[in-house]
């Protein structure tokens, strides 16, 4: 047989095969979560796990209600503090930054992607804590430790910028010139083509990028772990304690490896963490695939 | 010319807002560099990074364990990540499958880059446990791989997917083969944004706790095979911030850290043009 | 010829250094089509996108004359009182650039930003509008589908009852029927020459037969000049310049 043919044969056949490795990689993690939580959702009908507030391992207690509120406070509130800060900044660098400055702060932007999140997580200790118990939350009549979900949630805003910034300014380059122009020669401002025209334009690509940094904001582990204090109660102001989902499992992972229940327990956290993830990702695709078709342009 | 007045004023409110904005983001970095600078600066010396913590105490020497572990951790995953992903990459391509496989592979590997680091680290450290081993070297090496298989391959893949069709047929027309023009034409004109991807990878491995802190363990030595356990500089950090004598190593490894982010972002801009050139449009 | 809508004086543009346009004196009659023509590239856009001063949305873009609208010089206004001015043109692109909304939300877009009719009234003219470009029957059942639904040629019907939904006293088009179907083509051409009666149109081409065809005036560029310009029959029948003689034996294009 012609080598060539065969190299040819071989080549693909590898490739395939490493193709549907890595596919099947999805799988195997859901599977090994899933099995690996059944013991304690034998114990525990899930619906006790996701809405109960006692947390006592010890007990054979894994309520997680105040652990995923925790969550969606952190995620929620860095949300609302880093869209409308990143969609502003990408507005302004795309439509009215000088080009110079446009060339300069790309970078900036870049690179503060890249900082890995145990980075955040030590700036955040050594700078925002003390920020926020010396100063923020006496403003506010509370005292803290400077360890709790408002300085959780500054954070993840922070790691949010620039992933939402960089998406936006990738859709709103795509919008063409003379989509503008038609809105300007009209007589609107650039303010209001910005308003009515770019960001109808690219909804597509804001909302990737807003669900692109849900996600992030979601599963981020380390640097939460820093800052938010670790202690698995429902938070009963900002100021206060709180844990969210994937820093649980960093937090209680050595304490509870040795009980199979307790590992069970956390084992179901990182399958909520995967399902949720995968949730998003879906609906991203959905969304997109119907904007896009509405908006062709 | 009233009305005018008003949308005048409005554009000039928001644009306040997003020099704000920007200032807000920008201030942000600078505050990090910042303090990691000039923390790290003052708490780097020779002694630091060229010795290991003396046995026993964690807190004297210098952090070379982890300097030398998050080397020996992210270069050989990013290689085999890059392997596997340029092999899956190249076989995306429209010639070799039909598109609704290959729309599916893209999707499972979306998802996969989402995923939550310290998901991985839970994955490498149940099958760990199931084949009886302890941290190690090699298991946070398995670990990041997983981690960056999907980060590079689908950098690569939107790289290869913008090389003009037209050479593909040209390389065809000459009477390559499929595989061949794969592998040829295609990973020339893409190698720009093949490094990229290789790169951002990279980058991503070296800056990763979550998922060696289960996988790689801690250790103050430097690893001597790969079934040691060892130390990383991110989990250094996050083992030591807390603690006030621990921060000066937590501060000259986090300085490190953004240095190698630096390194790797400036040369990742820098090669891309170099290599542009080369690309035909 | 009758009062002039638009006139320059020593107009010069400057595209990062590069003189685009040089020393350009024209005058462009009112209610009248006046085309301009000219081998591609010759700065004729720049010179259509700079009466609605538009080309000073890219980088590095210099002007310097004098601009006059009505007599008055248009260049010398805030950039705050460009929306205004803009208003004044509509612009008819290439490519029918639609935007973002429903067929009937882009014949009220500019209505609805100046505040100038609602509801009722606002149906009224939207009516109107869709009806002068002979689309109110095509899409009077589907008014609030996307626009982008429409086909090229509709599209661009429907950009240009878009630009004067706002009552401008010029239409500004830059080679509006290029990407368009002959069938299509047709439709915009004679839509423009109907419209002249109520709105000066500065048409830009670079087909020869198409500015034979509709113009009453004519402005013949070569390469960031004017190189002629005057009534129709006078440019096409007795070309006083060699470049024009030389565009109009089909020497150069």
């Amino acid at each position: 047989m012609n080598a060539r043919k065969l190299r040819d044969f071989i080549g693909t056949k590898l490739m395939l095969i490493v193709t549907l490795f890595t596919s099947a990689l999805f799988f195997a993690i859901f599977l090994l979560l899933l099995f690996r939580s059944a013991l304690v959702l034998q114990t525990e009908p899930i619906t006790d796990i996701l809405f109960s507030s006692t947390w006592h391992p010890d007990n054979g207690q894994f309520g997680l209600a105040p652990i995923i509120i925790g969550t969606m406070l952190t995620t929620g509130i860095a949300l609302i503090i880093a869209i409308p800060i990143s969609l502003l900044s990408a507005i302004y660098i795309v439509e009215y930054a000088p080009r110079r400055v446009r060339k300069t702060i790309r970078p900036f932007i870049d690179v503060l992607a890249g900082v890995p999140s145990v980075v955040y997580g030590l700036c955040a200790f050594l700078f925002l804590v003390p920020l926020v118990k010396d100063f923020i939350a006496p403003w506010f009549g509370v005292q803290t430790t400077g360890l709790c979900i408002f300085t959780a949630s500054i954070t993840l805003a922070i790691m949010v910028f620039p992933i939402i910034i960089s998406l936006c300014i990738e859709s709103f380059d795509a919008i063409p010139t003379a989509l503008k122009e038609a809105s300007l020669s009209v007589g609107a401002t650039k303010w209001e083509t910005v308003k009515k025209v770019v960001l109808r334009a690219s909804a597509p690509g804001v909302i990737a990028a807003i669900l692109l940094g849900f996600g992030r904001a979601f599963g981020e582990t380390i640097a939460v772990n820093m800052v938010v204090g670790g202690i698995p109660i429902v938070p009963k102001s900002l100021f206060q304690p709180g844990e969210t989902l994937a820093s649980l499992i960093a937090s209680k992972y050595g304490e509870l490896m040795a009980i199979p229940l307790q590992e069970s327990a956390l084992m179901l956290v990182a399958l909520i963490l995967f399902v949720v993830v995968f949730l998003f990702n879906i609906l991203g695709v959905l969304v997109l695939r119907r904007a896009k078709k509405r908006w062709k342009y | 010319m009233e009305i005018l007045n008003k949308r005048i004023i409005e554009e000039k409110l928001f644009k306040v807002l997003m020099i704000l904005s920007l200032c807000i983001v920008l201030g942000s970095l600078f505050i990090i560099f910042g303090l990691v600078i000039f923390n790290g600066a003052s708490s780097m010396s020779l002694e630091m990074i060229t010795q290991t913590p003396k046995s026993g105490d964690v807190l004297g020497g210098g952090i070379l364990n982890g300097i030398l572990g998050s080397l020996f951790l992210a270069f050989p995953a990013t290689g085999i990540a890059f392997l596997i992903g340029i092999m899956i990459a190249l076989y995306l391509q429209k010639d070799f499958t039909p598109s609704w496989f290959s729309n599916f592979v893209r999707f499972t590997l979306d998802i996969l880059w989402g995923v939550p680091s310290i998901v991985y680290g839970i994955f490498c450290l149940m099958i760990m446990i199931y084949l009886g081993v302890g941290s190690s070297l090699l298991a946070g090496i398995v670990a990041l791989t997983l981690l960056e298989i999907p980060i590079i391959t689908r950098s690569m893949d939107e790289s290869i997917k913008m090389v003009p069709v037209g050479l593909k047929e040209g390389a065809y027309s000459l009477g390559s083969t499929k595989f061949e023009t794969a592998v040829k034409v295609l990973r020339r004109q893409a190698f720009p944004g093949i490094l990229a991807g290789v790169l951002l990878g990279l980058g991503r491995g070296i800056g990763d706790a979550a998922s060696i802190l289960f996988t790689s363990g801690f250790s103050n030595r430097i690893p001597s095979s790969i079934f040691d356990s060892t130390a990383a500089l991110p989990t250094m950090i996050f083992n030591l911030y807390s603690l006030p004598s621990g921060q000066p190593k937590a501060y000259a490894a986090a300085f490190i850290l953004l240095v190698i982010v630096l390194v790797i972002s400036v040369s990742s801009r820098l090669l891309t043009r170099r290599f542009k050139k080369h690309v035909i449009k | 010829m009758k009062e002039t809508q638009i006139e320059t004086k020593n107009l010069n543009v400057y595209y990062h250094k590069h003189n685009a346009l040089q020393n350009v004196d024209i005058k462009i009659p009112a209610k009248k089509l006046t085309a301009i023509i000219g081998p591609s590239g010759c700065g004729k856009t720049t010179l259509l996108k700079s009466f609605n001063r538009l080309i000073e949305i890219l980088d590095e873009v210099k002007i310097s004359g004098e601009i006059l609208v009505d007599g008055k010089n248009i260049l010398v206004h805030k950039e705050s009182e460009i929306p205004d001015i803009r208003k004044k043109m509509g612009l008819l692109s290439q490519k029918p650039y639609p935007l973002p909304m429903s067929i009937y939300e882009n014949v009220a877009y500019g209505l609805r930003i100046h505040h100038k009719k609602k509801g009722k009234e606002l149906d009224d003219i939207v009516e109107r509008c869709l009806s002068e470009v002979g689309l109110w029957r095509e899409v009077k059942d589907r008014l609030h589908d996307p626009a982008t639904r429409l086909s090229v040629g509709q599209q661009q019907r429907l950009c240009l009852a878009r630009a004067i939904a706002v009552q401008p006293e010029v239409l500004l088009c830059d080679e509006p029927t290029s990407a368009l179907d002959p069938v299509s083509a047709q439709q915009i051409e004679k839509l423009l020459l109907k419209l002249k009666t109520q709105f000066t149109v500065i048409l830009v081409t670079h087909t020869l037969r198409q500015a034979k065809r509709v113009a009453d005036y004519v402005i013949f560029m070569y390469f960031g000049k004017v190189v002629e310009q005057g009534p129709a029959d006078e440019v096409f029948n007795n070309p006083k310049t060699p470049e024009m003689k030389a565009y109009l034996g089909g020497e150069i294009s």
